[in-house]
This record gives C-alpha cells, structure tokens and sequence, in this order.
C-alpha cells in the first residue's frame, strides 16, 4: 500500500507539472492567441501580468501550486468567472452522468455475460457475443447520434439534448452505458465460463444448491474480479467519452467546458478541466484498487501477512 | 466474414476513387438546397450549406483513409523500434523506455490525445501529430513482450554466437517472426485511428471547415438532426459500415494467420 500511494504521489506531481506546462507548450505567445492581434499592446501586458508569464518558469510553478492548495484555479480570461464557481455546477453535473453510466453499463452487461455464459455454444450465446463485440466497437459519437436520432427524433419518447427536464440525463448516460456494457457483457462471459468448470461449482451442485444460488453466491462471486479489473480500466474511455456525449447532448459538465474553452482559447479554463479530469482518472484507478480488496479475500490476506 | 469485409472495404475504396475521377464538388455552396433530402441531383441530400453531402462522405472517407494509413505507420515504426530495442537489450534501457510507455498508458489515448490537439491548435497536420504521439505505445508493449521471448529462441541465440550484430538479429532474425502479430494489430489500429480522427474533428480539433471529414460532418448532422435526419443517418451508417468492415477484417487475419485473442481483448 504505501508503495502504491508513492507512486499514487509521483502521478499526481506528474499531472500538475504536466498541466502547468501546457499553456507554455502552446506554439508562439499564448497571450496573442488568447486574444488575438487585435488587442492592444496595455492588454497583452495586463493579460501576461496576470497570468504571471512574465515571472521565472520556478518562480510561476510555485505560484500554481500555491495557488491550487488554496482552491485557486485561476479564472476564465474572457468572462473573468474564477474557474472554481464554473466547476461548482458543472463537476457534480460530470459525476451524475458517469455515475449512471456506470450503473447502466452494469445492470446491462453483467445478466447479459451470464446468460450468455449459461447458453454458451447456443445461438443466444452467439447472438449476444456479436452484438456486444460489435457495440463495443462503436464510438459513442456515432452511438450517441444514433439514440437521439431513434428515441428523441423519430419516437419523441425523450428530450433530444440539454439538461432542462430529469428525463434529458437518459440519452447521454445509455449512450456511455452501452459501450461500458458491451465489454462488461464480453469479460462476464469469459470470467463466469472459467470459473463454471471449476470443482467447487460441481460440489455446490453435488449438494444440492439451487442453480441460482450455485451462479449467483459461488460462481458469479468468483468470477467478480476480472470484471471490477476491466470496470477500473474502462474508467479511463469512460471519462473521455464524457467528454464527447456531454458535447454531444448540450450537457453542462466539465467535458463540456474543456472542449469550449478550447474552442475560445480560453487556456487556464482548459488547464483547470485536465486537471481535473487527470485527478479524477487517479482516484477512481485508486478506488478500484481499494474494491479489489473487498471483492478478493486473497488480495486482503497478502497484504496482513 | 470475410466476403462482407472485402466486399464493403472494396466498395468504399472503388467510391472514393470514383468521387476523385468524377471530380465531385464537395465545396460548392448552394444555398437553395439547403438541407435538401435525397434526391436525383443529390443522392444523399445536402448538407446545411447545400452542399451535396455523397461528394463530402466520400471526400470525408478519403481524409480519413489517409490519417489512418500514415498515422499506423508512423505509430507502428516508432513502437516497433522501441519495442524491439526494450525487448532485446532488456536491462537498463528496458526499464527506461517502458516508464516512459507507462506514463503514456496511465492516461487513455484519446484524452492525450485531446490535451495535445488543444495545445498544438486545429488543424490536419497537428491532428496526426497528436495520434502518432499517442498512438506508438501500444505497438511498443506488445513488440517488447514478443520480442523477449522471442530472444530465447534457438535461431536467435545461435545466429548471436557466430556473431551476428544486434541490429541484424533484430531486423532479420526477431522481426520476421513478428510481422503477422503486427500486421493484425495494424489493422484493428486502422478502425481505431479512425474512430480517434473523428472524435477529434466531431469536437472541432481535427480537420477544419470547410474541408470534409466524418467527425465534422456528424456534429453538423447532429444539430441539423430535428430538420434533416438523413443527414445524420447517412454519415452514420458509412462510419458504422466502414469501421465494422475492418474489424471483421483484422478477425479474418487474426484466424487465418493464427494468433491468439489477446489482441482482440483490449
């Protein structure tokens, strides 16, 4: 553990000297593209003033990070709104949407491996396998459109995008939640086939234990923990798919706001946003690793001896 | 599998060397069909400009055709070489050069990929800079880990004890024996560089207006979507068919030539 939390240390000072440099790996003066030739002379100079760019490299990577312990990260350049109020609605907006994802991604891709897994061989198992490997294949720019187009569009059952109604969180969230199901359904189907063969599933059997009970409590239980590996690393394609559903679906969240202030040149805005997104890759990897121990006894025991 | 492959591969290819001969206008703006639906003149209809969008599909397939080929061969030459290199010398240089691959892989692809194209501004040539710079590191794990075991293999060590050159036993003795492994993960990358170009121009980082690509084009469908639903329709169906085609594609090398699915289970 405390090895993991060194290197859990060096990623993160990775991060900050990564996005702390990236407005200084920005071709040319970042000032002139932020605000373009037509200003004037007195706003560049207030501008790189306030930015601090006219400082030492050191002296300005000090400035960061005593500014980030403080909960300063800097503000907008074109509506002056310090980045911090912007993240106070947008952040929680992010979660929701990756939280219910995630919870889609799951309720879908985990009964589906198991049936599939308990029909492996038959068409059912097939027909599953086909479409999970092809869905998975899909970006969900295509996936994401195709959605609007058939459940906002042509049946109008949902909102087509923003984020006014309780309903409008559903499209995006299918559209992340599909993607994440498909690979689940896939790692489920392996992982169960595995473990059904091995010899504690047929004493479970041989003591008479309901089918349900054998799959659910002994082999499901066995098989949980490729698939908590494979939810762990899906978090990363999961977070950058926010990214493009949130742009996709008007949705106001930090993927949102990176691939805006982008547009605008907006550099400490984008700065603060993969920061943020960084940070929360880092703690989710984290968080996996702490339900690692909880689903596999093993991985708790190595570390007490 | 591979009919439907070969088949829909072949059609797109034939398309856009006939969209290049039969020089359509991709470009031409026509402001009194704006958003006009399939017709005789237009076959796919037009896009919000009126621009005849079969002529930018097939345009957008072209570009996209082109990142990917450039973009995988570029990727693959660097991880190769540095797998190779990682994979052969071992030791110090191993361990060098898969921290710097590590850091690499502790962020997904397309996010850096994101960061770079934001940092470098818009544009082709800055696009394919920021796939190639994301795009090595999976080539380069998986030469590594062929190339160490690959090490131990008699030729090898015998061409090594009549002393042959390390650059010849990596290039002539250990790279050979790699080239179908490579030649199946190069075609799966082709489907994801693709998949990556568009996401980049869906988000406005890649190819810029007013040239074609399928990333740009589906964002535009995407808002037009309530008056001209084809439009989406369309541009989404030929990624669908394109993508799907050479990931079936990849499967037929993978089973033909024989190597085991640990490729497909990324």
């Amino acid at each position: 553990m405390i090895s993991r939390l060194l290197n859990l240390i060096s990623v993160v000072f990775g991060v900050l000297v990564l996005t702390f440099l990236l407005i200084h790996l920005v071709p040319g003066d970042p000032v002139e593209v932020m605000l373009g030739d037509s200003a004037s002379v007195t706003d560049r100079e207030a501008l790189r003033e306030q930015l601090g760019l006219n400082k030492p490299l050191l002296v300005q990577f000090g400035t960061y990070l005593n500014n980030l312990a403080h909960g300063d990260l800097g503000q907008s350049i074109h509506t002056k709104t310090p980045v911090i109020d912007l993240f106070k609605t947008r952040y929680p907006a992010s979660i929701k949407l990756a939280f219910l994802s995630l919870i889609i991604g799951i309720v879908i891709g985990v009964p589906l491996g198991v049936y599939a897994a308990l029909k492996a061989g038959h068409w059912q198992d097939l027909v599953v396998t086909i479409i999970s490997v092809r869905l998975s294949a899909m970006p969900v720019f295509w996936l994401g459109p195709m959605l609007m187009l058939v459940f906002a569009v042509w049946l109008g059952w949902l909102p087509v995008s923003g984020m006014d109604e309780p309903t409008s969180i559903i499209l995006p969230a299918l559209t992340l939640g599909f993607g994440l199901s498909a690979i689940l359904t896939r790692m489920t189907r392996t992982s169960l086939l595995e473990v059904l063969n091995d010899d504690f599933i047929r004493t479970a059997r041989a003591k008479g234990l309901s089918e349900t009970r054998v799959i659910v409590r002994h082999a499901l239980r066995a098989a949980l923990l490729p698939i908590v590996t494979i939810v762990g690393l899906q978090m990363g394609s999961l977070l950058a798919g926010t990214v493009i559903t949130e742009t996709i679906f008007s949705w106001d969240g930090i993927g949102r706001l990176l691939v805006e202030s982008i547009e605008k040149r907006d550099y400490p805005v984008t700065q603060a946003c993969v920061l943020a997104v960084a940070l929360s890759y880092v703690v989710i990897n984290l968080f996996t690793d702490v339900v690692y121990r909880l689903v596999d006894p093993r991985v708790r025991h190595a570390q007490a001896r | 599998m591979k009919i439907f492959s070969l088949t829909v591969l072949g059609f797109w290819l034939l398309a856009v060397i006939a969209g290049r001969l039969l020089d359509l206008h991709g470009n031409d703006v026509d402001l009194n069909s704006v958003l006009a639906n399939p017709s005789w003149q237009h076959w796919f209809g037009a896009d919000d400009l009126g621009r005849d969008i079969l002529a930018r599909v097939l345009r957008g397939a072209e570009v996209s055709f082109i990142v990917a080929v450039v973009v995988a061969i570029v990727t693959m030459t660097i991880g190769v070489t540095v797998g190779l290199l990682a994979g052969f010398y071992g030791g110090k240089i191993d361990k060098i050069l898969m921290q710097i691959t590590d850091i690499f892989l502790a962020f997904p692809g397309i996010l850096l990929a994101i960061a770079f194209a934001a940092v470098l501004g818009p544009g082709i040539i800055n696009l394919m800079l920021a796939l190639c710079l994301t795009g090595w590191v999976s080539y380069a794990r998986l030469t590594r880990g062929q190339a160490m075991s690959l090490r131990q293999r008699q030729h090898v060590l015998a061409a090594e004890s009549i002393g042959a050159k390390p650059l010849r036993i990596m290039l002539r003795h250990i790279f050979p024996l790699l080239s179908s492994i490579l030649i199946v993960e190069a075609t799966y990358s082709l489907a994801s560089i693709m998949i990556a170009e568009a996401s980049l121009s869906f988000l406005g980082l890649g190819i810029q207006a007013p040239n074609a690509s399928w990333g740009a084009m589906l964002r535009d469908a995407v808002r037009y979507m309530l008056v001209a639903p084809h439009y989406v329709l369309i541009v989404g169906v030929s990624l669908m068919s394109l993508i799907l085609a050479i990931n079936l594609g990849g499967d037929y090398l993978r089973d033909k030539l024989d190597i085991a699915s640990s490729i497909n289970e990324k």
